[in-house]
């Protein structure tokens, strides 16, 4: 039963800043609660009693990727908040309301499967060393390719990021050109 | 453990429809990615859940899952940030209605 009420309270903090990360107007704040948000998940795996992913999802979550989302925030500075310029998409309301229909859709779909509704076999557990004998042997060729990805993605990131001196400057035309001065349009395609 | 799976599956959805709503309404491009991490993490959610109520919880496979596709969004959030920065060099802003020049 303390189980049960662990779930709950974890559930309303994982969804609270989550919501709270995608509503917020500064994208500092949004991060943040992002990462409070893995790091909710991350309890909840530890307490479906998958202890490595848990920390899995924390060291990769909350202390890189956070991070990394924070040094990008950094670095894009100077178009966040404008007074009187609003934060989110001008058809912002259908997108919510898709977001809405699916939730409902998948709850409904969920609360009438009769087959979802038993309680957890008793025994479930990932010992750390039966993954790393299972990712040596059996899943050794994805574990080889995960690596060469990370490589990858590792030096495409720095190619794509680094600076170049031939950058073409284009002043960003937005939100004011929308529509308007087509002769400057034209002329810079 | 009494919990239902479904209750698993019921916060799973929440995760997921959050970060679609956050990642279909907002203009900056950052917080589509994180909106777009949400998503990824309730299908990793929803990955544990059933392998932890599955009848076969020994061959690890929902864990195994879970761990390769932390490691994908680990390079996809490096490549898609270093995109953000590379545009925001580019164009001054990180906006993604503002990035349109393909638009016919």
């Amino acid at each position: 039963m303390p189980n049960d009420i662990a779930f709950y309270l974890i559930a309303a903090f994982t969804v609270a800043f989550a919501a709270a990360a995608m509503t917020l107007r500064r994208l500092v704040h949004c991060a943040l609660c992002a990462a409070a948000a893995f790091a909710g998940l991350a309890m909840i795996y530890l307490q479906l009693d998958a202890e490595f992913v848990g920390f899995a999802q924390l060291l990769v979550y909350v202390g890189a990727i956070a991070i990394l989302i924070v040094f990008a925030i950094l670095l894009t500075r100077g178009d966040e908040v404008r007074p009187g310029h609003s934060q989110s998409s001008p058809s912002w309301m259908a997108g919510v309301a898709v977001a809405a229909l699916m939730l409902a859709g998948m709850a409904m779909a969920i609360l009438l499967s009769p087959s979802l509704q038993h309680p957890a076999p008793s025994a479930a557990v990932a010992p750390v060393k039966q993954i790393g004998g299972e990712l040596m042997t059996r899943y050794v060729l994805p574990l080889e390719m995960a690596g060469v990805l990370l490589t990858g993605a590792l030096l495409g990131a720095v190619v794509i990021a680094m600076h170049e001196e031939s950058d073409v400057k284009q002043p960003a035309r937005c939100p004011a050109s929308k529509g308007a001065e087509p002769d400057e349009a034209m002329s810079l395609r | 453990m009494n919990t239902p799976l479904s209750h698993y599956l019921i916060l799973s959805a929440l995760l997921f429809c959050i970060g679609l709503a956050g990642a279909v309404a907002r203009r900056s491009a950052i917080l589509v990615l994180i909106g777009v991490e949400l998503m990824l993490n309730a299908a990793n959610l929803n990955f544990i859940a059933f392998w932890r109520y599955g009848p076969h919880a020994e061959a690890l496979t929902g864990v195994m899952f879970v761990l390769f596709s932390i490691a994908i969004a680990a390079a996809e959030v490096a490549v898609g940030l270093a995109l953000v920065i590379a545009i925001y060099r580019q164009r001054k802003t990180a906006q993604v209605d503002c990035l349109d020049s393909l638009k016919g």
